[in-house]
């Protein structure tokens, strides 16, 4: 069963200027993504700054309004629902479903609320009784590993860590159907990073999260997702389950990333071809397939069509139209 | 375990070099003694996690320390055991000889290009600017000095980019601006404080090239201050382990990835997570996290941490800190050992 399946979306920014504000360009931040996430999957999102991952997020969570396209979600009790056509009135409503855990564990906990009420928050909202938030808070505190002491504290006493567990304390208290986590570890030290991994990675075996993973660090993803999916300029260039992406990816912009990731080994020093030229603008993306300029497979086709996500073998999906045919560098 | 040859000249030694801040909440030894050497040509990584001290041990070298810090101890000689052996632990941070090595002998790259660049004026202005600083050079020979700058550090078209504002650029080309304007004074030293750490992987990728070779066709001693095991790996020669002020290892690279000697550096290693890792691989973690350079703990700091803690002694007094020139780790397990000159 799909919690979320998202079609065809897309997100265009009009940029309008002169004097009768004419729309001059469109900056089409999300061109026509579809992916689905099953029910106690986490799904990677990932790629470079600019390449439309944190606006996919902020359509699915109505953040802000859709161009086109369906996000249907499973509601409960059998109901899906189009979130991209939804009432924002009836959006609201299904919010409890739909949590986030946030980059900056500093930035998004209310500094005067005590860590208690910040965790017992979504459940005052949503009409819990008194006595089942307090229960409800113990439990909350004891899964995400802080002391019972947390609750009455403020949350400038703990690290950013620290923090961070609280943060996805407040995200769970509802038991959401989808977690969203933007970066959720991408602002914190090595050691602190790798605790919250570990916990994420036990969340999922203990609540069968359903979980949107977007992030920019090809390693952290390949330990936490299930699958990825890569986005370039917009667009979906390949999605696959984690280690068959990893070990063969099928797209070459996924072959430049990985081989851009400098590994924590030395011995493995310079033996990386270096993708050259930057990415692609989103308001005048290269005609045919926007990855051609910097792509050294592309052929006279890849400069005048574009190709479209097509299924592979192994449950994989791939918009190359020399996918299969090229034979392409993974890392082991 | 074989010595690492390191014949390349002396650039800067930095030696028992202590830096404070003092406040009213009381004084934080931010920097706690910390030696080591740049070599001409070479690549030190300096890795730690924040508040280790790697950018105040950057700032201190250039004596852009802010306050309420101050350098209260020890020595940082540039070309020491020469005639023109200068301490720039005494010079004044305003006095003209400071000025010139500012940017001139020791080059800077930080992590935001944009704290090197004014928004004000033009790449070209600004470059040009940098380089007559340095240099005795008429107008039009500094922008020719520029443009071949810009050549130098990858910009296409560098005879129209030097008409661009800084945030006409993308992040990428911001960078490479932000190392031109480091070389605009002929450094034989620079000191790059996480340089790619704002950059996506691909962008990454190319500016550690790009650093790469500028280093080998200059024979530039660099520093390069990561968070990052992968870009150490990458990149650096030597690498230097720092943890609340101190450093507690120095191993030439390969040895530092394959036998780690300090307990620190052998759970940060186990601690990053891996392009490599196996599908829902859990990673090792340190418990707690670094304390507050102002709470530093007794002994050694990093006991209150250590899975490998001997008892009292840990606790009780610090062990001596790795001899500059040594490969080891600051450790009461630990020997260092010499590698040769």
């Amino acid at each position: 069963m799909n919690v979320l399946e998202v079609e065809n979306l897309k997100k265009h920014y009009p940029i309008h200027a002169g004097l009768l504000r004419k729309e001059v360009a469109r900056v089409r931040a999300v061109d026509g993504v579809s992916f689905h996430i099953a029910k106690g999957e986490t799904l990677a999102l990932v790629g470079e700054s600019g390449c439309g991952k944190t606006t996919v997020s902020r359509c699915i969570l109505r953040a802000m309004p859709v161009t086109s396209g369906a996000i249907r979600f499973a509601a409960g009790e059998g109901r899906t629902v189009d979130l991209a056509t939804l009432p924002k009135r009836q959006v609201r409503r299904l919010r409890r479903h739909m949590q986030m855990i946030f980059q900056d564990p500093y930035a998004s906990l209310n500094p005067r609320m005590m860590v208690g009420d910040i965790i017992a928050e979504p459940l005052k909202v949503n009409g819990v009784p008194a006595a089942e938030r307090r229960e409800r808070v113990r439990e909350l505190l004891e899964l995400v590993q802080m002391p019972q002491s947390a609750r009455s504290r403020f949350p400038h006493a703990f690290s950013g860590g620290q923090r961070q567990r609280i943060g996805i304390a407040r995200a769970l208290a509802l038991n959401p159907r989808l977690v969203v986590a933007d970066e959720p570890v991408s602002a914190l030290d090595v050691s602190v990073q790798a605790q919250i991994i570990n916990l994420l990675l036990d969340l999922q075996d203990r609540l069968g999260l359903s979980m949107l993973f977007v992030a920019h660090d090809l390693s952290v993803v390949r330990h936490v997702s299930d699958r990825v999916a890569v986005m370039y300029v917009g667009r979906m260039v390949e999605v696959a389950p984690t280690d068959a992406l990893y070990r063969a990816p099928l797209h070459p912009y996924t072959e430049a990333l990985l081989a851009a990731v400098p590994a924590p080994d030395p011995a493995r020093r310079g033996h990386r071809r270096v993708a050259q030229g930057e990415v692609a603008d989103p308001i005048r993306p290269p005609p045919g397939c926007a990855f051609h300029p910097r792509c050294p497979y592309a052929v006279d086709r890849c400069r005048a069509e574009r190709p479209e996500l097509a299924p592979a073998a192994g449950g994989r999906w791939v918009s190359c139209h020399r996918a299969g045919e090229l034979g392409l560098t993974g890392v082991a | 375990m074989l010595p690492t040859p390191m014949a390349e000249r002396v650039s800067l030694a930095i030696r028992d070099l202590a830096v404070q801040f003092e406040s009213e909440q009381g004084v934080v030894r931010a920097l706690d003694g910390v030696s080591f050497d740049l070599h001409a040509g070479r690549t030190l990584g300096v890795v730690g996690e924040s508040g280790c001290g790697k950018s105040v041990t950057a700032r201190s070298i250039l004596r852009i320390v802010d306050r309420p810090g101050r350098i209260t101890g020890g020595r940082m000689l540039l070309d020491p055991g020469t005639d023109g052996e200068v301490d720039l632990a005494t010079l004044d941070p305003e006095s003209r000889p400071m000025r010139a090595i500012r940017g001139g002998r020791v080059g800077l790259i930080f992590q935001e290009p944009m704290t090197a660049l004014s928004m004000h004026y033009t790449v070209g202005n600004q470059i040009i600017e940098a380089v007559r600083q340095h240099n005795d050079l008429s107008k039009s020979a500094a922008r020719d000095r520029a443009v071949e700058l810009l050549r130098e550090v990858g910009i296409p078209r560098p005879e129209a980019r030097i008409a661009s504002y800084p945030f006409e650029l993308s992040g990428g080309l911001r960078q490479r601006v932000g190392i031109a304007m480091a070389l605009a004074g002929d450094p034989d030293i620079v000191i790059a404080d996480e340089p790619t750490t704002a950059l996506d992987v691909t962008t990454q990728a190319q500016i550690l090239a790009l650093l790469r070779r500028l280093q080998a066709e200059k024979n530039i001693a660099l520093m390069l201050i990561t968070h990052d095991m992968g870009v150490i790996a990458e990149m650096a020669d030597e690498v230097a382990v720092m943890y609340l002020g101190r450093v507690v290892e120095f191993a030439p690279v390969t040895e530092l990835f394959a036998a780690p000697r300090h307990p620190y550096t052998r759970a940060l290693l186990r601690a990053v997570p891996s392009i490599l890792a196996a599908p829902r691989q859990r990673l090792s973690t340190i418990g707690g996290a670094v304390p507050h350079p102002g709470q530093r703990p007794s002994g050694c700091a990093y006991h209150p941490r250590c899975g490998e803690r001997l008892g009292a002694i840990c606790m009780e007094r610090p062990p001596a800190p790795v001899p500059p020139g040594m490969t080891g780790a600051s450790c009461f397990r630990d020997e260092p050992q010499e590698r040769a000159a």
